[in-house]
């Protein structure tokens, strides 16, 4: 720091120095233009020295006060609190914090301030000042700054008080729902304050259930019948809290709130609260039951067209999304640097990989056994044997951790009852992408058209032309290179594992035979239900009696309409 | 038709399954004296593992007869006949539960251990009468055929056909497993029922009992063999011969098609569930791991690549593909799943017919070029 201001001190200098043999040279005109350049010299240099001078000013108390902390008695290092959170700073938040938890200390060799986090090694240390990672050291290398009790709760309001006006919403969420849990008369006019200033609907959610609790005990009974309405309308679960508090009875059956009034507002209110509740409750069950049956039609929907459209058994068709999962594991190998952008690479990749697969699988064994669906099942399934054992080979029987890149992880915090997370949203919005894209294909391009030919009558078909042994070859690779994209989406999900596919055939049937076979519309609607309808069984019955219970009905459902939801009909289905 | 007449003719057709027959009998002649005369230095000595192995692979024969019923003479896929092995199989395993009485960890006379250790009160209801034999035997065949009748008669009523009802099959047996797995279920959940004791007050681990267990399944083999023969040769037989080949043509004459398949369907869950029931004294355990969708599936190969739609072919395909199962993996565990798999794409590609067809064909050309110079 003295280095510094020794070069600014040299800045200064020149300009004098400059002048001075000016006037040596005593040369009128040579004055002037010197003097002209000193001008321009200061004009130009003087608001960047002082742009500087002021940072460095409000950065030299910031070392300055660090320093206090760090060397001086609690009475100095409680002015340096103070001091600190008058400085603008977005370093003085965490410091503060790391103070009051004890994790700000100082190494003792150089005395450097550092933050430290607690590894196995040792300390993982943290420059304050630059926060640069310093390495691990061992826990003797460091000093604790210490703290005595007045000390911490002068830290703990100014951290409120700083996080309250931080400038993410974020951090003024989690404060004060840190704030809320106790309500004293220092946090109560830091809310009151805070009220006009926020913003954010569900900081101010939070501040005026807060602001509730207290006037709720006010004296003023209008107030207090205010604050109740309040705590209604709120989706905390303290409101819920305070709220039956107010309707609680002892042991007598004598209620605790006299005010009968009081008790049926708190009534009221504590219904609505329930009402709420249940709304986003039965909001998030159909988000997860969505994004299941997503999952479901990602997973089933290239077997819709093997099966449905084709009528080929497919049972390897789980080990052709494992394929699409692993295919995404070996490009984030391959790209470690980008794993923002490795998924778009691996779609078409996966793509091409299972579709290749699912090519070769025609050509080379199914195209023998047209007609024969029962052995094409057989046949199929040992082809999942091969290409399960093959993938344990290479890969080893391990499941293999896939990343998520940073735009799919976090959720879409919505309110306090309801966030979605982000990777299930996309994959709800990505299923329906490619569904809308199977369906453009096979109502609107002449592949498709060939499709529905070939499906509806084969030997007309042939007749009119068309290269049935081709369309059945790029059908089959259509539905399978569905089937690794699927696996993409997949490996977001879960783990990337040899048996991942295995998870899936049996749902993916189940979704296909509900839905009736040969319509993908039914695919849609069987695969969202049974999303929806395991999730809300899930709750009262549990995860596997909740699936038990649902391969149960499909079981009955297929014995009420052996073609399922959608079920072709017309000559061809018995053939 | 004289039941006599009827025993000879087919005695006499029938020469593979009287090849087979003898084999079984003499295994069941051979291996107890190799087993328990010969000394155990002896090269022709037969140790008790194998026996407890042969012993398994004939259950597992007897299982491949089952599955050949419906689907080798009914046309009847069913990619869930390891449900009904495996619940032949808890049967037994309850009664041996049963057995251990207070010699379990926990030494509670009244409740197995496992209940003991979820913390359980009393025996569930389900578990009662399961102390004596007659009435696990009597479970074995009754719950096997309770599930098939009832799945069967909603499912057949309804004309679910071909590939439907394989899935559904599948969906059965995997809906099981999961159910199973639970602890809730009263059943052992993940171990599944193990460390048996004794069986009819044999101790389970001597070799005598074993020998006994061996020759009860090569019994039990021949038994369901001449049963099974005996019902595809009968009018019956014929009839669902018939509807495997022309279903809707067979309706059309005025069968009562559901019920036919409904007969053989409860038949063959029957004896699969025997099967299971002599399986599990052997092997000493059973969990819902024998519910899994792929031990049916794999069941199905063995019919396959014995020859479907000769009981003979069934049972020697259960033998061929187990004992390269025991060997494989034992030997060579990686390679296991690939030969599997080959397995099942060879057969279907090249051998629709089994090991069976290939014997028909060749005796078939042999006999074609006798005929030739004559």
């Amino acid at each position: 720091m003295r280095e510094t201001i020794i070069a600014r001190g040299e800045v200064y200098l020149y300009p004098m120095l400059m002048i001075m043999t000016c006037m040596q040279a005593c040369s009128k005109r040579w004055c002037c233009i010197a003097v002209c350049v000193c001008l321009w010299w200061f004009a130009v240099l003087t608001p960047a020295i002082a742009d500087d001078t002021l940072s460095s000013n409000t950065g030299h108390s910031f070392v300055e006060q660090l320093q206090v902390l760090q060397t001086g008695n609690f009475s100095t290092k409680a002015t340096a609190v103070e001091a600190l959170e008058g400085i603008d700073d977005d370093r003085v938040l965490s410091v503060l914090k790391a103070l009051l938890n004890g994790d700000l200390r100082y190494r003792k060799d150089d005395d450097r301030v550092v933050f430290i986090k607690d590894v196995e090694e040792g300390y993982q240390l943290t420059d304050v000042l630059s926060g640069v990672d310093l390495g691990v050291t061992g826990r003797r290398n460091v000093k604790k700054i210490t703290v005595n009790n007045q000390l911490r709760g002068q830290l703990r309001s100014a951290i409120a008080r700083l996080s309250l006006s931080h400038k993410n919403p974020k951090v003024r969420l989690t404060s004060v729902q840190e704030l809320i849990k106790d309500m004293d008369a220092d946090t109560t006019a830091l809310f009151r304050g805070a009220m006009g200033k926020e913003s954010d609907e569900n900081v101010l959610d939070v501040i005026r259930t807060g602001l509730a609790l207290v006037d709720i005990n006010a004296e003023d009974r209008s107030t207090r019948l205010r604050a109740i309405t309040e705590l209604g309308e709120t989706l905390n679960p303290i409101a819920k809290v305070r709220l039956e508090q107010l309707l609680a009875q002892d042991n007598d059956g004598a209620h605790l709130e006299a005010d009968a009034e009081l008790r049926r507002a708190a009534q009221k209110s504590l219904n609505r609260f329930k009402e709420r509740q249940e709304l986003y409750e039965l909001l998030n069950t159909l988000f997860f039951g969505l994004s299941l049956g997503s999952v479901l039609l990602l997973a089933a929907i290239g077997l819709a067209i093997t099966f449905g459209v084709m009528g080929v058994i497919n049972m390897a068709h789980g080990e052709l999304i494992m394929l699409g999962a692993y295919t995404t594991y070996v490009v984030q190998l391959m790209m470690p640097n980008h794993i923002d952008y490795s998924l778009f690479v691996a779609i078409p990749a996966a793509f091409l990989v299972a579709g290749l697969v699912g090519v070769a699988i025609e050509r080379g064994v199914i195209r023998f056994l047209y007609g024969r669906t029962l052995e094409t099942l057989l046949a199929t399934f040992g082809i999942s044997l091969i290409l399960q054992q093959a993938v344990r080979s290479i890969f080893s029987p391990l499941n293999r951790s896939v990343e998520t890149p940073a735009w799919m992880s976090g959720a879409w915090e919505f309110n306090a009852s309801l966030s979605l997370t982000y990777n299930r949203l996309y994959i709800i919005l990505f299923s329906l992408l490619v569904f809308a894209a199977l369906l453009m294909i096979l109502k609107k391009t002449s592949l498709g058209l060939q499709v529905r030919a070939v499906t509806q009558n084969r030997p007309m078909a042939k007749a009119m032309g068309v290269r049935t042994e081709w369309v059945d070859a790029l059908t089959f690779g259509l539905g399978s290179g569905i089937a690794g994209v699927a696996g993409v989406a997949l490996s977001q999900l879960t783990n990337v594992g040899p048996n991942l596919g295995q998870a899936y055939i049996i749902d993916s049937f189940m979704v296909v035979v509900f839905g009736g076979v040969g319509n993908l519309w039914g695919t849609l609607v069987g695969a969202m239900s049974l999303g929806v309808v395991n999730k809300f069984l899930e709750p009262w019955a549990g995860a596997v009696l909740a699936k038990i219970l649902v391969l149960i009905v499909i079981i009955l459902f297929i014995q009420k309409r052996p073609r399922g939801l959608f079920a072709q009909k017309g000559r061809s289905v018995e053939g | 038709m004289q039941p006599r007449r009827l025993i000879v003719e087919w005695l006499a057709q029938d020469r593979g399954g009287h090849l087979l027959l003898l084999f079984v009998l003499a295994a069941a002649v051979l291996v107890p004296i190799c087993n328990l005369a010969v000394p155990a230095d002896s090269p022709l000595h037969v140790s008790t593992y194998t026996v407890t192995l042969l012993g398994k692979y004939l259950c597992f024969a007897l299982l491949a007869i089952a599955l050949d019923l419906v689907w080798g003479y009914c046309g009847i896929l069913s990619l869930g006949h390891g449900a009904f092995f495996a619940l032949g199989g808890y049967a037994m395993g309850m009664y041996l539960m049963r057995q251990i009485g207070d010699r379990g960890v926990y030494g509670n006379a009244d409740l197995p251990d496992f209940m003991v250790f979820l913390d359980w009160k009393e025996l569930p209801w389900y578990w009662y009468g399961f102390d004596e034999f007659w009435f696990a035997a009597l479970m074995v065949m009754v719950v096997p055929g309770l599930l098939a009748f009832v799945f069967g008669w909603l499912a057949f009523r309804s004309r679910v056909t071909g590939v439907y009802l394989s899935i559904i099959t599948q969906a059965l047996t995997y809906a099981l497993m999961l159910a199973f797995f639970r602890n809730e279920m009263g059943f052992g959940g993940n171990n599944g029922l193990t460390d048996f004791k004794d069986i009819l007050g044999y101790n389970l681990q001597s070799d005598a009992t074993r020998i006994g267990l061996f020759l009860a399944s090569a019994i039990a083999l021949v038994l369901g063999y001449l049963l099974a023969r005996y019902v595809v040769r009968s009018k019956l037989g014929r009839v669902v011969i018939a509807i495997r080949d022309a279903e809707a043509r067979a309706r059309f004459v005025g069968y009562k098609v559901e019920h036919y398949k409904l007969w053989v369907f409860v038949l063959s869950a029957v004896l699969a569930g025997i099967a299971g029931a002599l399986y599990v004294p052997q092997v000493g355990i059973i969990n819902p791991s024998e519910f899994s969708p792929l031990n049916s599936i794999e069941l199905v190969v063995w019919v396959a690549i014995g020859g479907r739609g000769t009981l003979y072919g069934a049972v020697v395909g259960a033998l061929l593909v187990n004992y390269a199962k025991t060997y494989f993996t034992g030997a060579l565990p990686e390679v296991w799943l690939f030969a599997l798999g080959a397995l099942f794409v060879v057969v279907t590609l090249f051998l629709p017919k089994g090991l069976a067809g290939v014997v028909t064909l060749w005796r078939q050309r042999r006999g074609r070029r006798r005929e030739a110079p004559a």
